[in-house]
């Protein structure tokens, strides 16, 4: 059995930086990732990274302070401000850091790193390497790593999280190349294994985003923290979902409806088409429900009053995707865009330095809730989230010296192997008719549809008993084929049962928080309830199901108000 | 959604551990306008045949995971539509040249190692101010192309001196060399480029352009070969 100091599950942003803060204080630390570290879902982030570094035209009075109060105000007061505090003094010292290792930013004139204006911020505040940011961040942290010797266990895929005690022990793994199965024992484990967009139809996610590490902190026992606020992305290309960056708007793209007008005039007229992703994904739904899109369902997204240079020089992405996918070049014609969904604002329970309930076992990242997003994210904080996040838990670990001295209980784990072992012979062996990808279809369909953007009590009652339903036929799985190596039927069907599990606590959350607040609007109660509602929703893993209680949000600088635009 | 037409799709097939040899399984796709060569294999993967192993992630072609030959050309299978190939067959089959794992898996990992000699990561001093390193957009567009490099690995096996010579850095490996010798910010261009000074290094390149054709990124790998040739060669001029 191979142990670590320190096991980092999950090689995107957030996961690197946490492990290049470990090595830094000489500890021995290793990164398992289920796909190579560049092909984490961390590359897919197109516009940008938030810090008030004031180098653009009109961001000269930037300050941390008003980076945090757009970002409370954006959460719908939802975020903890101490923590979104942290984030925001943080952020220009990483964003400095980074461009230090190579990053390669766009510039200004000055050569300074280059920034633009995002949704729901007052200050154009969001760094950028054109529209390839999280790619061009993700290779340089790559590449520090390598340079730091950081060991990798590349297309490994954990499989169960080994806690006893309250203690968290190590991971059982499968290593895709070879169809092993193995314990690995750690002093502490981090799980940076980003979010769950596959449980959702119309999703801009990786195809691997199933959140499995929600799934199996939660039944290690952790609980998840306000997993019913899921973020849509307002600008999706209609029919693949691939994301269609907020820097599109930033750079002065408008939202059309088919009767040709800027229709977020009647929205937020002040802030127009950079108005924070919540109300301008609702914006967009409301447009399409009513009628008023295009005869494929999408709005139009226009670039083309920017010309040619700027969408070549800042978004050539966007235009390659829309030439790829949709046969459309921006340039010449508007793009057809339609909300999907993109994001996580829920996850594993954490403080400030990643720590959770149990011992040991830390989160970061998308898959984690330290709660700086709140009820809505800002475009541009979920990368600054990574990297201030991972290292701040990289450096808790060393100076808590919980990654000290590994004492392997090989006893507990190789239990825990044998368990997992068994549940696979299961999944191998089962005799029932249900296919897997007919559940998962069945399943996304039901998300999107009925736990969308806009949510009605009665619609989230269907929802709930069609996921009560698929947790039942989840149980007649037909026998999985193949052998162990790169067996994607095994994989997605192990998979599945924890989506299932996390719709259930999604749509149950949903359901029971009676109010509209950030991306979570119900169309029962359409208003935002401070009395019975300023409360994160804390869901654990209970043998009877899931077991919900509240706890109070952190409320240090910035008073509850009417969220105006 | 309209079917627009019917194509096979000729899927490469081998367990080196379990078959005897490769084979060609035929998969009959509706093709829906839009559908890329990827959702035809995920398609087959759902419906088909669970038992076909392949990597996919992002499918917007920034990952580098679905590098494939697809109809005799190096492609990502994410930005490659089933609608635009010519034929009623579609051959798809794994990098060339690379040891297969399965199917149309094949193992990165030699290639992952050879990126990490040549020293792939920015050494800079600190910046003055505190702040960042100032960089001029004229500086920063230098580097442009090589940034783009997503370590898809298609230059890598279209490269006719990989296949005879295994010691050979090859074209992404000397595109990152280029990508941070040739970054305003670099300080360490000399010992970089003493690591790339070898027969295995720069000097086997025989300026064949495949990769530079074959890139999915349009990077021209050859081009940022030849910039770290001359300067090993003006080096050796100033130097005399």
């Amino acid at each position: 059995m191979e142990s670590h100091q320190v096991l980092i599950v999950g090689g995107g942003l957030a996961g690197l930086r946490a492990a290049i803060a470990v090595a830094d204080a000489g500890r021995d630390v290793a990164v398992m990732s289920q796909v190579h570290p560049v092909r984490s879902h961390s590359v897919a982030a197109q516009g940008g990274i938030n810090a008030p570094l004031g180098n653009a035209e009109g961001g000269k009075d930037d300050s941390w302070e008003r980076h945090a109060y757009d970002t409370v105000r954006g959460s719908d007061f939802l975020a903890d401000q101490d923590v979104v505090e942290v984030m925001s003094r943080e952020a220009a010292e990483v964003i400095y850091e980074l461009e230090g290792w190579g990053a390669p930013f766009s510039r200004t004139p000055e050569g300074r790193i280059a920034q633009r204006p995002f949704g729901g911020a007052e200050f154009p505040r969001t760094c950028y390497a054109a529209d390839k940011t999280g790619r061009l961040l993700m290779h340089t942290l790559y590449e520090q790593s390598m340079r730091r010797r950081i060991r990798l266990y590349p297309e490994w895929m954990v499989l169960s999280l080994v806690v006893e005690n309250g203690l968290c022990l190590g991971v059982v793994a499968y290593h895709m190349l070879t169809g092993e199965l193995a314990c690995l024992a750690t002093g502490s484990v981090v799980f940076a294994t980003g979010g769950y967009g596959q449980i959702y139809g119309r999703s801009t996610n990786s195809q691997f985003n199933t959140g499995s590490g929600m799934a199996h902190a939660y039944y290690a026992g952790v609980p998840l923290k306000d997993m019913e606020f899921v973020q849509f992305h307002p600008t999706t290309l209609i029919g693949s979902n691939i994301l269609v960056t907020e820097a599109a708007r930033g750079e002065g793209g408008y939202l059309i409806n088919n009767k040709g007008e800027r229709f977020m005039k009647d929205y937020v007229p002040k802030l127009m088409e950079l108005g924070p992703r919540d109300i301008v994904a609702r914006a967009i739904q409301t447009e399409i429900n009513e009628g008023r899109c295009f005869d494929d369902g999408s709005v139009y997204l226009d670039l083309r009053h920017l010309g040619e240079k700027k969408i070549v020089e800042r978004l050539p992405e966007v235009r390659s995707n829309c030439l790829h996918s949709l046969g459309i070049d921006p340039v010449k014609r508007p793009i057809p865009v339609q909300p999907g969904q993109h994001y996580s604002m829920g996850g594993i329970d954490c403080n400030v330095d990643g720590e959770t309930l149990v011992k040991g076992f830390y989160a970061v990242g998308e898959c984690a809730c330290a709660s700086v997003h709140g009820a809505n994210r800002l475009g541009g904080n979920s990368l600054l989230d990574t990297v201030v996040f991972g290292r701040r838990v990289g450096r808790k670990i060393t100076e808590a010296g919980t990654g000290e001295s590994s004492s392997p209980n090989g006893k507990a784990l190789e239990r825990a192997k044998g368990r997992v072992e068994g549940w696979l012979k299961e999944l191998f062996s089962g005799s029932g008719d249900e296919e897997p990808a007919q559940l998962r279809a069945e399943l996304k369909e039901t998300t999107i549809e009925k736990c969308g953007i806009f949510r009605d009590g009665a619609v989230l009652k269907e929802a709930l008993s069609k996921v009560t339903e698929l947790q039942g036929r989840y149980k007649k799985l037909r026998a999985i084929r193949g052998g162990r190596k790169f067996n994607h039927d095994m994989t997605r069907a192990s998979d599945l049962g924890g989506m299932l599990d996390r719709a259930e606590v999604i749509v149950r959350g949903a359901l029971a928080r009676e109010e509209s607040r950030g991306a979570h609007y119900r169309m029962d109660f359409k208003a935002r309830d401070d009395v019975r509602w300023l409360k994160h929703t804390m869901v654990q893993h209970a043998l009877e199901g899931p077991r919900f209680s509240y706890k109070p949000v952190a409320v240090t600088r910035w008073k509850p108000e009417v969220r105006k635009y | 959604m309209v079917i627009e037409k019917k194509v096979i799709l000729e899927v490469f097939r081998f367990d080196p551990e379990v078959d005897k040899g490769p084979r060609y399984d035929s998969f009959t796709i509706d093709v829906k306008k839009g559908m890329t060569v990827l959702e035809g294999l995920l398609h087959i993967l759902d419906v088909q045949d669970h038992s076909l192993a392949l990597r996919f992630a992002c499918r917007e072609g920034v990952c580098g995971s679905c590098a494939m030959f697809i109809n005799g050309s190096y492609r990502l299978a994410c930005q490659t539509q089933l609608e635009a190939l010519k034929g009623r067959r579609v051959w798809v089959g794994p990098l060339p040249h690379m040891p297969v794992i399965k199917d149309l898996v094949v193992d990165m990992r030699p290639f992952f190692e050879k990126v990490g000699l040549v020293m792939p990561w920015l050494e800079a001093l600190s910046a003055p101010s505190g702040k960042e390193h100032l960089q001029s957009p004229q500086q920063r567009s230098i580097i442009n192309e090589a940034v783009d490099c997503i370590l898809c690995g298609i230059c890598h096996s279209s490269c006719p001196m990989t296949w005879t010579k295994k010691d050979y850095l090859g074209p992404a490996a000397l595109t990152k060399a280029y990508r941070f010798v040739a970054d305003s910010r670099d300080v360490a261009a000399a010992n970089r480029l003493a690591l790339v000074n070898s027969e295995d290094g720069v000097w086997r390149c025989r300026t064949v352009f495949n990769c530079a054709e074959a890139c999915p990124k349009n990077i021209n790998p050859t081009d940022a070969i030849e910039s770290l040739r001359r300067k090993l060669v003006s080096g050796r001029r100033k130097s005399r």
